[in-house]
Order: structure tokens, then C-alpha cells, then sequence
């Protein structure tokens, strides 16, 4: 009767089975870092040498894994120095899987972590930022943690998880073809609230997210975070093991839920129903159908980051955009060089060039507001980003419209924000 | 621990108002308490005296996993924050690296407690004294573990 969480963290810590609300010190299959935590770490690392700790290793190199995204390009002095940080950290301490910037594949780490197959079904996956959740749609235990824990999991290979209480969404049936899995999450985060699933695991499941594609059902994990919940999970299945297949990865120890697993509760979304849906500032919860907005002008839109840079998104917003021409600056950011050259290679690229909108390189730049297409006082974007707190990407006078990558290249066609079917 | 009151009567305080995004590349602890709840009260680093609490509604904390944000208040002399309820990473790091305290109050004590009022927190004892105004609150007791990590000092001196 346990779910599939409950028995990845059995197996984890060595039990039999483990139950909602128990605290458990976990073994940890894979972590990663990147160039705000890393150097956060790095911090915790010096604290603890003050106190007269040694720490010349970590736990096991191969399991650790080293991402360049949120201030790369680097944005200034500080940055540039930050990744010096991380460079001298992977070397000294052996660490072989560095994605860096400018040297074949790099990207956003959560991006970078389904590319590259860092993580497996059944692994427990921590990182050092909150989106870390993403990964969960590959079969994982995967969660966000703060510097000290990572640091901690880094010379220990273990952490304390109180076990969560499951939240299942079931999803019947297939979206219509206008609405993605964007448009799914932000309904169900405007449905339980951006505490709705706090210290939780959401899983998804359902005929709906069983025909979705692996990169829809990871929008879905991603932005669990928006909703509190310590991690989102989707139960393996074929679509998966081909998924990994194609990036030469075929043993893994897939875990599946007992058939009368146990849910916290149950809520269901009928797939033919679903519509365009956006959250309006400055909270992911704020959300109303897109065709209500329809009056609000926009100065720019925003095609990035983990949540909505992946290769069907770009598909998604190529689709709009062919054949016509924006009316707002609009920014196309890969999420991965990998995602950047099967953009290329399927002539996605010349779509959005031609339609004026500009391509950058991978980086969390401005879904976060560190650099890179910030905002202005008043200026009002749209953006397939998974925040709109205020201030988030740019001035905290600015205001940040989160919504699909279809929703968001309608509405860079006309300047307002525009339910892709009333695209003329 | 004693302390006057900084009070934001408001739900969801975000790891982004608490520590603005461009401030991320920063690891100086002293540097970041500068810029600490610069998004939600740009007076805050005037205001804050050694010893301060910050009381809020529910979720403080919300958004993403930065370390900064307990980092932040807490070289700004923040020794605890009295909330309805916190999120995840905000609560875990406040622990794990023996920034300051989480510390989950009622709703009648949220609303009682005033901007200024000077308080007294007794762990030991979960309660929480109000001296201006001569009343005491009791404060949900940290689950176990979480109390004895809060016992040992962080993490990193607990010893499982």
C-alpha cells in the first residue's frame, strides 16, 4: 500500500516501509550544483574549515554533477568570479561532470538533468535550487535544498527528509491541442494555492499524463515548487525507458507504487476541458483563463528557462510564429545547447528570426532577474517562466504574466495577451 | 531570547523580496544583510536591531531554495521569525545552518502581536512572552528531530 515516494525512501534509508511524517536520513543517489549554490556551498565548506573541520573529498565525485546557468553569460565581475569558484572546486575535488559554458553542451541544470540523463528512475536526486522538483517526471525522488544540506549531503551522501504526504492529480483523458501542460499546473496551482501542496509530493497520473510526452509531464514536476510541495513524481512507464533509451541509458531499478497505494488526496482534471490559462502578477496562483486578459498590453514576451525553453516549447511558440511577425521584443532562450542545436537542425531558428524575435544563449538570465532582458519600471512582460513575484525579472515596479509558450507567442504576435485559437 | 517585534501582516513573504534575485552571485553574509527584505521594505536594514523578530502571516519564505534569504536576515540581527507557517527550504535552511528560528504561532497570537511590542521567546518552554502588552502565546514545539538539531547548534554539529 505505500506509493511510489514512500518506497523510494524506504529503499533509501533501509526499511521495509515508511509512512507520512516519519523522518528519515536518506542515502543520495545524485546531486548537483550550480554557480549561485555552488559558491554558497563553497561558503558553508569555509565555515565549517574555521571550526577546524578537514574537508579535502567529497563523498563520491561521480555522483556529482556541476551546472553554469544562472549568471552566465557572466553578467559582471562577481559572476565571472563565481564560475572561477566552481572551476577550481570541480577540479580539485575530481569532479568530472562540469557543463560549462562555452564548451559544447552547458544549460540550465534542471534542463540539463533529463538531457543528459543525470538522474534515473527511483534515485532520490537533491540540488541546490527549488526547481530541483523537474526531474521528479523521470520516476525520481527529486527535491531542492538550501547550501548547508547540500554541503552536508556533499561529505555524507545522506539527509534528513520528513516523509510527504502524496497529493495525486489525475489528469482524463488528452489536452486539446492549444492547451499544454503549462496550462494544467498553473490551473492546478490556482486551484490549491501556492501553499497548496507544502512540504508535500505532488504526483501526476492519469490516461492524460500517460500520452504526454516526457517534456510535458516534466513542465508539470517543475513548477510543483509553486505550490510548496517538496517534490512532483510521475510513475515510469515506456515512454520513459524509450526516453533514456535514446541517450544510451538502459539499467536503471525503476519503482512503482503498490496497485492499492495510499494518497493524501485525489483530485481530478478532465483533459477536453482545459483552456489557455494565465497567472497574472505577482502571484503563480493569480490565475484566470488567457481570453480574460485579452485587453492587457504587454511591452515584451519571454521564451525561457527550465519551465519553458524545452524543444516542444520552442516547437510550440514556432508554430505561432511562423509566417508572422512580432509586435513586442521578444527573447527565444534554449534551455540547453542540446535543445539549441535540434532548434537549428529543425529550423525553429530561422522561424523566429524571421518573425524578429531574438535568440540567446542558455541561461536562467532574466526568469530570475539577474541579467540579460531584465525589466523596467512598469514594463509588463509574458513570459513561459515559472515566477511572478513582485520583482522577480526585472524592477519591482514590473509586472510578469506567466503562461504557456503558445499563449506566449500569440500574444507577442498581437502586443496583448492572446489565447492562441483567436490568433487570426 | 528578547527582541522587538518587525511585523508584515501579509501571507507568502517570497525568497525574492527577502533577497532580490541579483543579489544571488553575492557570498559575503555581511554584504547580503544590507539588501535584506529589500523587495518587501526597502527601511528594513535602518530599522533592524540585534535581536529582532520578524512576525508574518503563512508560507514566509515561499519561492526559492537560496540560502541568502535566512542568510540575509540574520546577519541583519534577526534572531527568530514568528509565522503562521513557512516554506520548505526557507524552513530547513533557518535550521540546518543555525541562521535563525522558525517558529510557527496561532493565528490569535498573529494577530494579537503588534508592530514594536517586545517579546520574549522560551524555547524550552514554547511560549512566548509579550511584554508590552502582558500576555504569553505558546508556539507549536519543533518536531523532534528539528528540535535537536535547533539543540545542537545546525546540521553539521548534530549527530545522528
Amino acid at each position: 500500500m505505500l506509493n511510489i515516494t514512500e518506497k523510494i525512501l524506504a529503499r533509501a534509508s533501509g526499511k521495509k516501509e515508511v509512512s507520512p511524517g516519519d523522518v528519515v536520513f536518506v542515502n543520495v543517489d545524485k546531486v548537483m550544483v550550480h554557480d549561485v549554490s555552488g559558491p554558497g556551498v563553497l561558503a558553508v565548506f569555509e565555515k565549517l574549515r574555521k571550526k577546524g573541520m578537514t574537508i579535502d573529498k567529497v563523498w563520491d565525485p561521480e555522483r556529482v554533477w556541476v551546472a553554469e546557468d544562472h549568471f552566465v553569460p557572466a553578467a559582471d565581475k562577481i559572476s565571472a568570479q563565481n564560475i572561477v569558484l566552481l572551476t577550481n572546486f570541480t577540479k580539485q575535488f575530481g569532479i568530472k561532470k562540469h557543463f560549462k559554458y562555452g564548451m559544447g553542451q552547458y544549460g540550465i541544470c534542471h534542463t540539463l538533468s533529463h538531457e543528459e540523463a543525470m538522474v534515473l528512475p527511483g534515485e532520490v536526486y537533491v540540488g541546490g535550487d527549488s526547481h530541483t522538483n523537474t526531474t521528479g517526471a523521470l520516476g525520481a525522488f527529486a527535491a531542492g535544498l538550501g547550501h548547508t544540506d547540500v554541503a552536508y549531503v556533499l561529505l555524507n551522501g545522506k539527509i534528513w527528509f520528513k516523509v510527504p504526504e502524496t497529493l495525486f492529480f489525475k489528469l482524463n483523458g488528452k489536452l486539446p491541442d492549444h492547451v499544454m501542460a503549462k496550462d494544467l499546473i498553473l490551473k492546478i496551482i490556482g486551484d490549491i494555492g501556492t501553499d497548496g501542496a507544502a512540504y508535500k509530493t505532488m504526483q501526476f497520473g492519469g490516461t492524460g499524463v500517460s500520452e504526454m510526452s516526457v517534456e510535458s509531464r516534466l513542465t508539470l514536476t517543475n513548477m510543483t515548487t509553486e505550490a510548496g510541495a517538496k517534490s512532483g513524481i510521475v510513475e515510469p512507464d515506456q515512454k520513459i525507458r524509450e526516453y533514456l533509451a535514446a541517450r544510451g541509458i538502459t539499467r536503471y531499478d525503476e519503482v512503482h507504487g503498490d496497485a492499492d497505494a495510499q494518497y493524501e488526496k485525489v483530485y481530478e482534471y478532465e483533459g477536453s476541458e482545459m483552456e489557455p490559462i494565465v497567472a497574472k502578477p505577482f502571484s503563480p496562483e493569480n490565475t484566470v483563463v488567457a481570453r480574460d486578459l485579452s485587453s492587457v498590453e504587454l511591452d515584451k514576451a519571454y521564451i525561457g528557462s527550465c519551465t519553458g525553453a524545452k524543444l516542444e516549447d520552442l516547437e510550440a511558440a514556432a508554430k505561432i510564429l511562423k509566417g508572422r511577425t512580432v509586435k513586442i521584443r521578444t527573447e527565444v532562450l534554449p534551455a540547453a545547447m542540446s535543445i539549441f542545436r535540434k532548434a537549428m537542425d529543425g529550423g525553429l531558428l530561422k522561424i523566429f528570426l524571421d518573425a524578429g524575435v531574438v535568440v540567446g544563449p542558455p541561461t536562467c538570465g532574466a526568469c530570475c532577474g539577474a541579467h540579460m532582458g531584465v525589466l523596467a519600471k512598469d514594463e509588463i512582460c509574458i513570459s513561459t517562466t515559472n515566477r511572478n513575484f513582485p520583482g522577480r525579472m526585472g524592477h519591482i515596479e514590473s509586472q510578469t504574466y506567466l503562461a504557456s509558450p503558445l499563449v506566449a507567442a500569440a500574444s507577442a504576435v498581437t502586443g496583448k495577451i492572446t489565447d492562441p485559437r483567436d490568433l487570426k | 531570547m528578547k527582541g522587538s517585534v518587525i511585523k508584515y501582516e501579509r501571507d507568502n513573504i517570497d525568497t525574492d523580496v527577502i533577497l532580490p534575485g541579483p543579489y544571488l552571485k553575492i557570498h559575503d553574509y555581511a554584504e547580503l544583510a544590507t539588501h535584506a527584505m529589500e523587495g518587501l521594505d526597502k527601511d528594513f536594514h535602518k530599522r533592524v536591531k540585534p535581536g529582532d523578530f520578524i512576525v508574518a502571516g503563512k508560507n514566509f519564505g515561499c519561492g526559492s531554495s537560496r540560502e541568502h534569504a535566512p542568510i540575509a536576515l540574520s546577519y541583519s540581527g534577526i534572531k527568530a521569525v514568528l509565522a503562521l507557517s513557512f516554506a520548505r527550504i526557507f524552513y530547513r535552511n533557518a535550521v540546518d545552518g543555525a541562521f535563525l528560528l522558525p517558529i510557527e504561532i496561532d493565528e490569535s497570537a498573529y494577530k494579537d502581536i503588534s508592530d514594536s511590542d517586545s517579546l520574549e521567546v522560551n524555547i524550552s518552554a514554547n511560549e512566548i512572552r509579550n511584554l508590552t502588552k502582558n500576555k504569553v502565546y505558546k508556539m507549536k514545539p519543533f518536531p523532534d528531530l528539528i528540535g535537536k538539531i535547533v539543540e545542537a547548534g545546525g546540521l553539521f554539529n548534530y549527530k545522528p
